[in-house]
């Protein structure tokens, strides 16, 4: 069956290629058909006036936790689907730590084939295991997971401690041209930590995890992608002192690249304050200093991928004394608004923002999506970038509501998402 | 340096036994062309007696081999052992069992007790890289590395350049790939040495885990991807991978490694066609190599490998026993 022809007219535009946001129209089946000025629309099209509001690509998400298999109580491929869809995203990149682990060649084929017919359409994409269990110890067969289609390989949220593992893996890695993500943190100054180490920890009595924990580790990673050659994700950073390494390393031309999780572009150690929990996220919310200088490394492009890191953990998990509740928090449908915060404020623009969450990942990943160019398939948002809302977490479509936006006033809401030129969700 | 085109197979060159400036064989680098080219020629002629009833020289009639092996190797220390009896010499094998501790100081050890013995020539097999050069230093004869370590093997990469000559001619602008874990292999660094003395284009193929840092500055292209590597290759030189390297997280596992990096026919297809295929053995089937390929025997040369290594140790042996035939000395 061929897909209806839409035409969005009365639009701006949001070619994340571009440094700016054009008026015009869209035309796409299941692949865009044309952009710009488009002045008819074939026969039995849809025809729908966007009335000023904005189209970009569906964003695509580098780093989604979802609990299929093993862990269905905190989310499916249905419910991320769902979640994903109502928050305009339209790819996802679903983290390894599964149980079982997605360390086989034939689990990535599982995930591959269960999570599209389960998601509603949204692309789910399986970052494979790095290490056999996520041990750290043995890697996996990353050539054969690659085949397989295995878009990045990771170890979830363990760093990879053993130097030698994450050199050798690397470097197997270039045979296949593969992209290696690493969580940095040192396990052994994290130890124990709940929080950002810094003045409002040790006076809220909580035991910290310090920037350095992340700035030795994100170090020592580059170093090694530096002398393998290989591509590394520095996954999820969170810490001012890791940039200048990162800057470093991008001008000697080290293939690294680097995802910041939009809360932490947004919130800071101080929404911890009051022993909130739905705010303990790993890596800890920083001081506002560390905020500012992920903003602005994201503005500069310093940071490649904004991510949501999404993170489902039931109440149970959550509603306990700040030291023993669960890391993490969901982030599906408040990534675009969360990240729009930073184009509210002044602090990035809008193309900016948007291609930190469409072209920039498909480029890392070589997926066709995250275009608002003639012949990229029809993965397409239309938002009102302004629309003011109050975040109700119980009205969030993921099967977890752990999200530190919960009351917040946040701008930017998605009316409607298109996979493949077909609509997955409607506002 | 003394050169002559090679696959010319001078009478007078074949007729005399060849001649080395170095008092040892220890590394591939103790020969020139000239020397190498003189030994292939002369264990040309010792060839075909092997097919002879009688199989007996008396060239070393009186001189004494010593075949000291501290790792085990069925096939080098028999090929050395019948090389010796061939060239009519008196062969004693002493298998050592390595002690872990104070390897160097058992060694050193070992050599003088040997050395009071007075052998004419002797042959070492031993894990340590350096170990042959070590011992060439405290005895008075001739020493020939058998392998040490993962440093080198010189004999294998003679053997090898030998019976390529003996099927194709000459070694001399050949693309030869050597394919697997040429990081631990003592046999792929004499071979990239011997080969390149001997003019032929050598590429490496390897997962970039079992491939030696700066390994392009040896005279050979590396390859990670073996199609690619394979494309318009003469020969195929494929190496043992030892299972200790999978548990030692240079690669997942003997399928992974077999899918990426083992010869079977579809890979062979890239290669020349005609293209033949060489092993140092002992193989590991379907790790490096399909049986389907090992087996064939219109590719194959492996068994012929065999054949060839006792006519080059002889030619070998029968230059370094000569005392009076080394200008110079280590």
């Amino acid at each position: 069956m061929t897909t209806k022809p839409t035409l969005i007219k009365n639009a701006k535009l949001i070619d994340p290629a571009k440094n700016k946001v054009e008026d015009g129209a869209i035309l796409f089946a299941d692949t865009i058909l044309d952009v710009g000025a488009i002045s008819s629309a074939p026969d039995g099209a849809e025809i729908i006036d966007a009335d000023g509001h904005h189209i970009a690509p569906g964003l695509i998400d580098m780093r989604v936790t979802i609990g299929e298999p093993g862990a269905e109580h905190k989310e499916t491929f249905k419910s991320a689907g769902r979640a994903a869809a109502a928050g305009g995203v339209t790819t996802m990149v679903m983290t390894p730590n599964t149980s079982p682990v997605i360390d086989d060649q034939s689990l990535v084929d599982f995930v591959l084939r269960r999570g599209v017919d389960r998601s509603g359409g949204v692309h789910i994409l399986p970052a494979a295991a790095l290490t056999k269990h996520l041990d750290g110890e043995l890697m996996t067969e990353i050539g054969l997971m690659a085949e397989a289609g295995a878009v990045l390989f990771s170890n979830g949220d363990k760093p990879i401690l053993s130097s030698r593992v994450l050199r050798r893996a690397l470097s197997y890695a270039t045979a296949f041209g593969v992209l290696v993500a690493n969580r940095p943190e040192d396990p052994f100054l994290a130890e124990g930590g709940v929080m950002h180490g810094g003045e409002l920890a040790a006076r809220l009595g909580l035991p910290g995890i310090p920037d350095i924990a992340e700035s030795i580790m994100a170090e020592r990673d580059l170093t090694l992608a530096e002398v393998t050659g290989g591509r590394l994700l520095l996954d999820m950073i969170s810490a001012a002192r890791t940039l200048p390494a990162l800057k470093r390393a991008k001008e000697k031309g080290v293939k690294a690249v680097a995802s910041v999780n939009v809360h932490h572009l947004v919130l800071n150690e101080n929404d911890v304050d009051g022993y909130r929990s739905f705010a303990k996220l790993s890596p800890p919310l920083r001081g506002e200093d560390d905020r500012r200088a992920l903003v602005d490394a994201v503005a500069t492009g310093l940071i490649d991928v904004i991510v949501s890191g999404h993170n489902p953990q039931p109440a149970e998990e959550k509603r306990l004394p700040y030291e023993e509740a669960a890391f993490g928090a969901v982030g599906l449908e408040t990534l675009l608004a969360g990240a729009l915060t930073l184009h509210h404020k002044g602090d990035a623009s809008l193309s900016t923002l948007i291609r930190a969450m469409t072209l920039k990942p498909a480029e890392i990943l070589n997926l066709p999506q995250g275009r608002l160019s003639k012949g990229a398939p029809a993965d397409v948002i239309l938002i009102d970038v302004g629309a003011p809302f109050k975040l109700d977490s119980d009205k969030l479509k993921s099967k977890s509501n752990n999200s530190p936006f919960d009351g917040k006033l946040l701008q930017g809401v998605v009316k409607r998402t298109f996979i493949a030129g077909k609509t997955a969700f409607t506002a | 340096m003394a050169q002559r085109p090679t696959g010319v197979k001078s009478n007078e060159a074949s007729a005399s036994p060849a001649r080395f400036r170095s008092k040892h064989l220890l590394a591939i680098g103790d020969l020139n062309r000239f020397e190498a080219e003189q030994l292939l020629d002369r264990a040309e002629t010792f060839e075909p007696m092997l097919e002879q009833k009688i199989k007996k020289l008396d060239t070393l009639r009186g001189r004494t081999l010593i075949n000291l092996f501290f790792e085990n190797s069925t096939r080098t220390q028999s090929s050395f052992e019948l090389a010796g009896k061939r060239m009519g010499a008196d062969v004693v094998n002493m298998s050592v069992k390595s002690s872990s501790v104070a390897k160097g100081e058992t060694l050193i050890d070992t050599a003088a007790t040997l050395n009071a013995m007075r052998p004419d020539l002797l042959v070492v097999r031993h894990g340590s890289s350096g170990a042959a050069e070590l011992l060439a230093r405290k005895v008075d004869c001739a020493v020939i590395n058998a392998g040490d370590g993962k440093h080198e093997h010189p004999t294998q990469a003679l053997l090898d350049a030998f019976t390529i000559r003996r099927r194709l001619g000459q070694v001399e602008g050949l693309n030869i790939a050597i394919c697997g874990d040429v990081l631990h292999s003592r046999v792929a660094r004499s071979n990239v040495a011997l080969l390149n003395i001997l003019g032929a284009n050598v590429r490496l193929i390897g997962p970039p885990t079992l491939m030696p840092p700066g390994a392009e500055r040896w005279g050979a292209h590396v390859h990670h991807n073996m199609r690619d590597g394979l494309k318009d290759a003469d020969v195929v030189m494929m190496l043992r991978v030892q299972r200790e390297r999978m548990d030692g997280g240079f690669f997942p596992s003997a399928r992974e490694f077999f899918w990426f990096y083992g010869l079977d026919e579809d890979k062979l297809k890239h290669a020349k066609p005609g293209a033949l295929v060489m092993h140092p053995g002992p193989m590991n089937r379907g790790v490096e190599i399909d049986s389907v390929v090992a087996d064939d025997p219109n590719v194959s040369l492996i068994e012929t490998q065999v054949r060839m290594g006792v006519a080059v140790r002889m030619a070998v042996l029968e230059a370094l026993a000569e005392p009076g035939s080394n200008q110079e000395t280590r």
